[in-house]
């Protein structure tokens, strides 16, 4: 008898697990290597919800809108058939998350509940309490930890994926991990690998509402090795996120939508104490730019325009990079009701009441819609994915896979809320689907793969642990990760000129070169975090790299990536059939043109290699902007 | 003199040595909690004598008291670093590991036994596999909801076990954590299904009957889950099942 298939999953978060959980239903063998016990994923922080159309409140909602809201919020710059399959697919995602326990909210009458979120306009998004990632995650964990107690998945919890194991013909064949226990440096065969490596807030330093695992090092050390990268530029920014010195926390759009205003002290030096401030002397600058939204603009204004407050009119509080957000004028009692989660959050951790003192936020690093580029079939029937193709989700290396957060797919420029959960969940799906039918096809086992491939890859990495354990030059790594989210929270963020990023390529240049030279001084070779932390450092100061490289190369303003010398600006005044409107609409299909493509990145000696690719436009042709007035 | 903060941590090179005490000192800044001021020493690991140290190993990820990673001791109180503010603390502050797991670096422990005793008892939905049925969800009460729903925030962070007087490494008691698991599992509409076996799983030696009732578990929880409530639960069912089992009833 031949031995079993085996396949190896990076990464325990949602598209991890489901792909996990499909490949070992597929009858393969898995094993699931993660930083930490799979259950303490980042999927658990996503609050709000998950979207999936099923119409349950009157509003007429269908999968259709679903499927256009998410490929206008994309700003049209995602392929289109996998965003069908994912919006026609969310209700079944649903039913079967259902069916593995997850306590979804329900109504009165007992059906599954749905709110209002953010870029849409019908009820479309299901929620478990206040803390959705959290539910789904455990549904799926708990059916993995089954499929665990039969004998088919394997974890391994405590490894960090350090390379890909490549045979001769460039197929992927396995991985080298690191035990963060006894340091050991171990290769592992495998037919076929999945990366499931989450997001890469902390780019951003602490300035990301990531969790602090959330480094990107395992979609860069990939990356490294030869895969691509697709649309690193687009970095949603979070509007509204509670500071902090370790990182900072999300305060979720209702406390805008019920009432919070935002505002900053018209005299940058008032000393005096938020709620001392008299009406007048405060600048309550979005209801004065955005007369009819005011404080209720999309995400992505609200960032441009905290921006430009600090960092353009010097107005910041304090001088620090923060403004207020205020819930003081609401009655208690009402917020207390409509928005506990967040008073709860920002009373534990900042130790004040927002009910009697503004908050203090800043817009901070959320979501990479960019990541590993991956393949998809297209069915040619549906217009959608073509079900069990082995090329959905596959990267450009043979044999190695990509889902969830640390691939491109989906999210196009910018990500509608509640729907990261979704894509998290499904491409995880797609994925194990995908890598089942493609070890159906795989004529060799792995047990012919010569062994040197894996003993090379080993001594490598060894080698780089050993180069930097020798230390000596003197930098500390969590200082220069400091330096790296000031550079890129300061120049690669919100707003964006080919200048300034310039600038920071070359200061991050710099920095990749003290990466080298970092000052481990640890005597005990045992769970030694700082080498850990160290490595994770040179990839994300390399992240870093390909992120700015490819907001150089975009020309344009487009969803999350912003670069105002570049701006197309809608007439005011002018509607859709309105002669100044239609010259506007012939001057954005010309952007279009140029600029409707996906980014490319290749990784080469001499930093990223950038190149455009075209996007699959077949769902819904680009003939409106998105205009959100 | 400028105002500090001051922490007595206590310290374990490798599972196999001895522990000892390091106090460190830094400077006092507002709105720190317990991980933001571990990484300042991790930044400039230095004792308060001035005595440069390897870094504190500890665990932390969410940092939204959310992911259950960096459970510890704080003052004598097994609580998750994340979300304790320094503000809230007698100085110096006192952290140690978790006690009823095996150190794994200082303030690191292994608590695999925590997921070990989930395949235990169970807590799982056997499902068929991972697809559509294409059958809508059931109805759920909105008041069952909001009971269930209590119980599906456990993060496994292990705050009740080490609180726990039964709980030790060197028993088999399941604990709090996973007997609460089985309320959540056995009051699912098709979770009830296989109720049987759970219940199976906690009636024999270390299971249910080994809760001495100290109620420390729900003081301790960060969730608030009401893991006594789900106990006494689960004696009810337990009796049950055990008479189904003496007159051979088939559920």
């Amino acid at each position: 008898m031949r031995r079993p298939r085996r396949v190896i999953v990076v990464g325990g978060g949602l598209g991890g697990l489901w792909s996990a959980l499909r490949v070992a239903e597929a009858g393969y063998q898995v094993e699931i290597f993660s930083l930490f016990e799979v259950k303490r994923s980042h999927s658990v922080c996503a609050q709000g919800g998950i979207n999936a159309s099923i119409d349950t409140k009157g509003e007429r909602d269908s999968v259709w809108q679903h499927i256009v809201d998410t490929l206008k919020g994309g700003a049209y710059l995602a392929n289109q058939p996998p965003v069908k399959t994912l919006c026609e697919e969310a209700p079944g995602i649903i039913r079967t998350f259902e069916r593995m326990g997850v306590t979804f909210s329900r109504t009165a009458e007992g059906l599954l509940d749905l709110r209002l979120f953010g870029g849409v306009k019908n009820r479309r998004t299901l929620f478990a309490g206040a803390s959705t990632g959290q539910q789904l995650l455990y549904g799926v964990d708990q059916e993995i930890r089954r499929q665990e107690a039969l004998g088919r998945v394997r974890k391994f919890e405590w490894w960090e994926f350090l390379s890909l194991v490549k045979d001769s013909q460039g197929i992927c064949k396995g991985i080298v991990a690191m035990n963060l226990r006894t340091m050991d440096v171990k290769g592992f065969r495998a037919d076929a690998v999945i990366l499931a490596t989450g997001g890469m807030g902390h780019v951003f330093g602490h300035r990301s509402t990531n969790s602090t695992n959330s480094t990107g090092s395992a979609a860069c050390r990939a990356y490294q090795q030869g895969a691509r990268f697709a649309n690193c530029e687009f970095f949603q920014f979070h509007p509204t996120a509670m500071l902090g010195d370790d990182k900072t926390r999300l305060m979720s759009e209702a406390a805008r939508g019920e009432g919070g205003r935002i505002w900053v002290p018209k005299n940058p030096g008032d000393q005096r104490k938020a709620s001392r401030i008299p009406e007048q002397e405060r600048y309550y600058f979005l209801e004065e730019w955005y007369p009819s939204y005011g404080n209720t603009v999309p995400r992505d204004l609200a960032s441009r325009a905290i921006w430009k407050v600090v960092h353009e009119m010097g107005l910041g509080v304090g001088g620090e990079d923060k403004v207020y957000l205020d819930l003081t004028h609401l009655n208690p009692g009402f917020i207390e009701q409509r928005l506990h989660a967040i008073l709860d959050i920002y009373r534990k951790f900042h130790g004040t009441d927002p009910v009697h003192e503004p908050m203090e936020i800043y817009p901070s690093a959320h979501y990479a819609m960019g990541g590993l580029w991956v393949d998809f079939e297209k069915d040619e029937a549906s217009g959608g994915l073509k079900a069990g193709s082995p090329r959905n989700h596959a990267t450009n290396l043979p044999g190695l896979y990509a889902c969830g957060e640390c691939d491109y797919g989906y999210h196009g420029a910018n990500r509608l809320g509640a729907n990261s959960l979704l894509s998290a969940s499904f491409s995880g799906r797609v994925a194990g689907e995908a890598v089942a039918s493609y070890l159906k096809g795989l004529e060799v086992g792995i047990e012919q793969v010569p062994e040197h491939f894996y003993t090379e890859e080993i001594s490598r990495q060894q080698r780089i642990n050993e180069e930097l354990l020798k230390g000596g030059g003197g930098e500390n790594p969590y200082t220069l990760h400091h330096e790296l989210g000031e550079i890129m929270s300061g120049q690669v963020g919100v707003v964006r000129d080919n200048t300034t990023l310039k600038q920071a390529i070359d200061s991050l240049q710099g920095l990749a070169q003290r990466c080298q030279t970092v000052d481990l001084e640890s005597s005990n070779s045992w769970s030694n975090q700082g080498l850990v932390y160290a490595r994770q450092l040179q990839e994300m100061v390399h992240l870093g790299l390909v992120i700015a490289s490819s907001a150089l190369a975009r020309d344009e303003c487009r969803g999350a990536h912003y670069k105002p010398a570049f701006e197309l600006t809608p007439p005011t005044d002018a509607y859709p059939g309105d002669p100044a409107y239609e010259v506007y609409r012939g001057k954005w299909k010309k952007q279009n043109q140029q600029w409707l493509k996906t980014t490319i990145t290749e990784h080469a000696t001499a930093g990223p290699r950038i190149s455009f690719d075209q996007v699959d436009l077949s769902v819904l042709p680009p003939e409106e902007p998105r205009d959100y007035r | 003199m400028a105002k500090t903060i001051e922490l007595n941590i206590r310290r374990q090179d490798t599972p196999y040595s001895p522990p000892y005490w390091q106090r460190f000192s830094i400077p006092y800044r507002r709105g720190h909690n317990i991980v933001s001021a571990l990484m300042v020493i991790r930044e400039h690991p230095h004792t308060r004598e001035g005595k440069r140290v390897d870094p504190v190993a500890w665990e932390f990820n969410c940092m939204e008291e959310v992911c259950g990673a960096c459970s510890m001791m704080i003052n004598g109180r097994p609580r998750q670093a994340c979300s304790t503010l320094v503000d809230s603390l007698d100085q110096p502050i006192r952290l140690e590991p978790l006690s009823k797991f095996p150190v794994v670096r200082d303030l690191m422990v292994d608590r695999s036994k925590i997921f070990n005793d989930l395949k235990r008892v169970r807590a799982w939905i056997e499902i068929d596999g991972a697809w559509d049925i294409h059958e809508g969800a059931p109805r759920i009460a909105p008041e069952t909801w909001r009971e269930n729903y209590l119980f599906s925030r456990c993060m496994s962070c292990g705050c009740c076990l080490e609180a726990c007087p039964e709980y030790a490494v060197e028993k088999d008691f399941v604990g709090p954590a996973a007997l609460a698991a089985v309320r959540l599992m056995n009051n699912h509409p098709t979770g009830r299904y296989h109720r049987r076996q759970r219940l199976h799983a906690i009636m024999g030696d270390d299971g249910l009957s080994n809760c001495g009732n100290a109620q420390n578990c729900v003081r301790v929880c960060p969730k608030q889950i009401p893991l006594t409530t789900a106990i006494g639960e689960l004696g009810r069912q337990t009796s049950l099942q055990l008479l189904r089992d003496l007159f051979g009833k088939s559920e």
